[in-house]
C-alpha cells in the first residue's frame, strides 16, 4: 500500500481510500480528500512535519501522522 | 411585516464576518451560544429593522465532531430559519460548495452568495451564474463583500425565496445509495419531521451518532436499517461515511465542470511565492524572529512608550490629578474623600489605563498579522515544537497576543478547536509575562541587580519554560487523556489585511484590557485605599498615617509566613502579592505606598534602597518567579472562567498555576540557599522532594497516548 507521504514533493498522486475512523477521518474527506481526488504535497515544514498539500485548489497543513491515513495510486 | 430570520453560513476564511458587518452596520449583539464558548452574533438588517440576521460559526461540514458543526445544525433544525444565506469564496469554490450540498438538503430555501468576485476576476477565471443556479436549483449571487458590491441583491434574493417557500429537493445520490436511503427514510419518517427527513436518513447512512441518539429508533429498526447501510457499503466497498461524502464531491466536480472555467495558465501566485520565502527551510524561523521584534521593538520601546509616558505623566500626572485635587479642595470636601477620590480612584485607575496605548499599539500589528493570513504559517511552522509539549501550533497565538495581556490572550485560544490544546493553552498562557508584569521584573532588577538588561530577556524566559514544562506535565495527566484531535488547517491564500477589520479587532482587544479598569480595578482600588488608610488605634477605626498600623498591615501579617519558605515573608511583600491579583501592575504601586511614598514611577526608582535592605537577591529573585506565575489577575481569571466555561476547570486551573509558582519559587529559593550558605534545613529537604516531583512528572510514561 502506497501512503501519501511516500509521494515525493509536487508530485501529483491520486486518492484510493482515507483509512481509519472518527473524527480525523471525517475531516480529511471534508476538507476534499476523498476517492479519486488528485492532490500533490506542496511542501514540508521546516522542522519536516507537518506537511502543505494541494487539494482542489486549495492550500491545506496536515500532520505527518494524520496523511498516514491516506492511501494513494 | 413579518420578522424574517436570515442564517448567514459558509467556511472559515470566506468573508462571513465581513459579509455580516456590512449588512448590519452597528446593529449587532455579540454573545456566547448558551453554555458554550463559541461565539454568537446576531444583528438587524441595516435598511429593515425587521430582518434579523444570524451569523452562525465558520464551518467547513455538517458533521457531528466539532463544537461548532454541532451548533450550527442544531440552531438550523430547531429554529424557524426563513433563508440560509450560504456564503462561498469563489476563488475556492469546489470546497465550499461540499457544505452547500450539505445545506439544501435541510429543505431550508438557501441563497447562494459568491464572494470575492474581485479576486476571482483578477484570475481571470469564469463563473456562469445562471448554470450554477440551475444545477443547484437556487439562486445565485455574486458579491464581493470588501468593497460591498451587490451585497443588497443578497437580502433582495432572501426575501423573494422566503415569501414564496418553495420545496427545493436535490438528489446527489442514484442507484444502490439512493435506493438505501429511501428504505431508510421509510423507517425514519414517523420520528422526524416530514421537512427534513432527506437530512436525516443521510446522517443515519453516514451513521451519525447524535442523530441515531435523537432518533430514539426500536431494535427492530435499527437492525434492518443496519441491513440497508451494509448491504449498500458491501456492494460499493466502502463504509457509508465515505460513500456519501464521495458522492457530494462528485456531484461537485460534474457542477464545476459545467459552470466555472479556471484559468489554466495561471502563473504561480503571489501568495505561493511569499509563502516560499517565508516557510522556507532555512528562513523561516528567522523571519519569525525578525517580525516578531518588529513587532514589539515598536509597540514597547518606541510608539508604545512615547504614548504611555504621556498617557501616565502627561494626562494623569500633570493634567487630571492635580486639578482633580485642587478642585475638590477649593470645594472644601473632606480631606479623606479626596484622599479617595485622587489618589484611590484615579491614581489606581489611571495606573491601568497607562498601559492601554502600548497595548494598543501591539494589538494592532497582531491583527495586521493574522488578517494577512501570517498567523496562519506561524502556526504551520512551529506545530511540531509545540506538539512535543502537548500544544499545538495554534497555541501560540494566544501566548503571543497574551505577552500584551493575558486577557485577549486567553480569548483568542478559542481558534483552537481541539478542546484538550485549548484547556492547555488557557492554563499556560498568563505564564507568559503580560505588559503589566514588566513594572515588577524593571522593580527587582533595578533594585537588587543594578538594573541588568538581562532581567527582562530571563523573565520571558522563565515564562516560556513554565509553558513548556506544564505542557509536558499536563499532557500526561489522565484530565487530558483521550484521542488527539485533527490539526487539519486550511492554509488561506495571504491577502492585504482590511483597515475595518483590523481597527475592530484591535480595539474589541483593547476593549477587554480597559473594561477592567472600570470594574474590577475600580472596586479593589477603593478597598485597597481604605484598607491602607485606616487602622484601629486604641480600640477604634481610625484614619492612619503611619501604614503600619494599617488594616492592610494586620492583613499582610495574617499572611506572610506562607510565604517565608519562598523567602519573602514580609508583610508588604505579602500585600504586595495580594494586590498584584487585582492588577499585577499594583505590586509596585503598593509597595511605594508601604514604604510611604504616595507617587511613585513606574519602577519604583524611589524606594530601590529600601527594597534592597529587605530583600536578598534570592529572595528577591525568587519574589519575582512567583509573582510571574502564580494566579493572573482578577480580570484574567475572568476570562479563563469565561472560556473554561466550567467551575471546576477554572479552580483546576488557577489551583494548578498557584501549586506551580510556589513549588518553583520554593525550589529556587532553597536550592539557592544551600549552594550560598551551605545551611541544610528542613525546607531544604522539602524542596529536594518537590524537584524530584517534578522530575517525575516531566519524565514518566504516558500512560494515556495511545487511549
Amino acid at each position: 500500500m502506497r501512503k501519501l507521504i511516500d509521494a515525493k514533493v509536487n508530485e501529483s498522486v491520486k486518492v484510493v481510500k482515507v483509512h481509519g475512523e472518527g473524527p480525523i477521518k471525517r475531516r480529511i474527506m471534508d476538507m476534499g480528500i476523498v476517492k479519486n481526488t488528485v492532490i500533490e504535497i506542496r511542501k514540508y515544514a521546516p522542522l519536516m512535519d507537518p506537511i502543505e498539500i494541494s487539494v482542489r485548489g486549495y492550500g491545506l497543513s496536515i500532520r505527518i501522522k494524520d496523511a498516514e491515513m491516506i492511501e494513494i495510486e | 411585516m413579518k420578522e424574517i430570520k436570515i442564517a448567514l453560513v459558509g467556511n472559515p476564511n470566506s468573508g462571513k464576518t465581513t459579509l455580516f458587518n456590512n449588512l448590519t452596520g452597528s446593529n449587532q449583539y455579540v454573545g456566547n451560544w448558551p453554555g458554550v464558548t463559541v461565539e454568537r452574533k446576531e444583528g438587524k438588517y441595516k435598511k429593515n429593522k425587521n430582518i434579523l440576521i444570524q451569523d452562525l460559526p465558520g464551518i467547513y461540514s455538517l458533521s457531528p465532531y466539532t463544537l461548532e458543526e454541532i451548533i450550527t445544525r442544531q440552531y438550523l433544525l430547531e429554529n424557524d430559519v426563513d433563508v440560509i444565506v450560504n456564503i462561498i469564496d469563489g476563488t475556492n469554490i469546489e470546497r465550499n460548495l461540499y457544505l452547500t450540498t450539505q445545506l439544501l438538503e435541510l429543505n431550508i430555501p438557501v441563497v447562494v452568495a459568491i464572494n470575492m468576485m474581485d479576486l476571482v476576476e483578477k484570475n481571470k477565471d469564469k463563473i456562469n451564474f445562471e448554470k450554477l443556479s440551475e444545477k443547484l436549483n437556487c439562486p445565485v449571487v455574486n458579491i464581493s463583500a470588501i468593497n460591498g458590491n451587490n451585497v443588497i441583491d443578497v437580502i433582495d434574493s432572501a426575501l423573494k425565496i422566503a415569501v414564496n417557500k418553495k420545496q427545493i429537493y436535490n438528489l446527489y445520490f442514484d442507484g444502490e445509495i439512493e435506493k438505501s436511503l429511501k428504505l431508510i427514510e421509510l423507517q425514519i419518517k414517523d420520528t422526524v419531521e416530514s421537512s427534513k427527513l432527506r437530512w436525516y436518513a443521510t446522517k443515519v447512512f453516514e451513521s451519525d451518532k447524535n442523530v441515531l441518539e435523537t432518533l430514539k429508533l426500536n431494535f427492530e429498526q435499527k437492525e434492518l436499517i443496519e441491513s440497508y447501510i451494509k448491504k449498500c457499503e458491501d456492494l460499493l466497498n466502502d463504509d457509508g461515511e465515505s460513500i456519501i461524502i464521495g458522492k457530494r464531491y462528485e456531484y461537485i466536480e460534474n457542477i464545476i465542470k459545467l459552470a466555472v472555467k479556471k484559468n489554466e495558465k495561471r502563473t504561480t501566485s503571489t501568495s505561493d511565492k511569499i509563502d516560499r520565502v517565508v516557510t522556507n527551510r532555512l528562513l523561516a524561523f528567522p523571519i519569525f524572529i525578525a517580525v516578531m521584534f518588529v513587532v514589539y521593538y515598536i509597540s514597547i520601546t518606541t510608539v508604545g512608550d512615547y504614548l504611555t509616558g504621556f498617557t501616565n505623566d502627561t494626562l494623569f500626572g500633570t493634567w487630571i490629578i492635580p486639578n482633580v485635587t485642587l478642585m475638590l479642595e477649593g470645594l472644601n470636601i473632606a480631606p479623606w474623600l479626596t484622599g479617595l477620590i485622587s489618589d484611590g480612584i484615579i491614581g489606581g485607575v489611571g495606573a491601568v489605563l497607562g498601559f492601554v496605548p502600548q497595548m494598543l499599539v501591539l494589538f494592532l500589528m497582531l491583527s495586521i498579522l493574522e488578517d494577512c493570513g501570517y498567523m496562519t504559517r506561524v502556526a504551520f511552522i512551529m506545530d511540531r515544537l509545540f506538539r512535543k509539549f502537548g500544544l499545538s501550533g495554534k497555541s501560540f497565538i494566544p501566548m503571543l497576543i497574551g505577552s500584551g495581556c493575558s486577557i485577549p490572550g486567553i480569548m483568542a485560544s478559542r481558534t483552537i478547536e481541539q478542546d484538550r490544546d485549548r484547556k492547555m493553552t488557557i492554563m499556560t498562557t498568563s505564564f507568559i509575562p503580560c505588559g503589566a508584569k514588566m513594572p515588577i521584573i524593571a522593580l527587582i532588577g533595578g533594585a537588587l541587580f543594578s538594573d541588568a538588561w538581562w532581567m527582562a530577556p530571563v523573565a520571558y524566559f522563565i515564562g516560556v519554560l513554565a509553558v513548556i514544562i506544564s505542557g509536558i506535565i499536563l499532557k500526561k495527566m489522565k484530565v487530558f487523556a483521550g484521542k488527539p484531535a485533527p490539526f487539519i488547517m486550511e492554509l488561506p491564500a495571504y491577502h492585504i489585511p482590511l483597515a475595518k477589520n483590523i481597527l475592530k479587532s484591535t480595539w474589541e482587544r483593547g476593549f477587554s484590557f480597559i473594561k477592567r479598569a472600570g470594574t474590577v480595578i475600580l472596586l479593589s482600588a477603593v478597598v485597597l485605599w481604605f484598607l491602607q488608610s485606616f487602622g484601629i488605634v486604641e480600640g477604634s477605626l481610625v484614619m492612619v498615617e503611619d501604614n503600619n498600623t494599617s488594616l492592610l498591615a494586620i492583613v499582610g501579617k495574617m499572611i506572610a509566613p506562607i510565604f517565608a519558605p519562598l523567602g519573602f515573608g514580609t508583610w508588604q511583600a505579602s500585600v504586595g502579592t495580594i494586590t498584584g491579583l487585582i492588577a499585577k501592575e499594583n505590586v509596585v504601586g503598593t509597595f511605594g505606598v508601604l514604604y510611604g511614598f504616595a507617587e511613585v514611577s513606574e519602577a519604583g526608582n524611589e524606594f530601590w534602597n529600601l527594597l534592597a535592605t529587605d530583600f536578598t537577591q534570592l529572595s528577591a529573585f525568587s519574589f519575582m518567579i512567583f509573582n510571574l506565575l502564580c494566579a493572573p489577575c482578577f480580570a484574567a481569571m475572568g476570562a479563563i472562567k469565561r472560556e473554561m466555561s466550567n467551575g471546576k476547570w477554572t479552580w483546576f486551573a488557577i489551583g494548578y498555576m498557584t501549586v506551580f509558582a510556589y513549588s518553583s519559587s520554593l525550589v529556587f529559593y532553597q536550592l539557592g540557599m544551600l549552594i550560598t550558605t551551605g545551611v541544610f534545613s528542613i525546607m531544604t529537604l522539602i524542596a529536594l522532594i518537590i524537584l524530584a516531583g517534578f522530575i517525575y512528572l516531566l519524565l514518566r510514561k504516558n500512560k494515556y497516548e495511545n487511549i
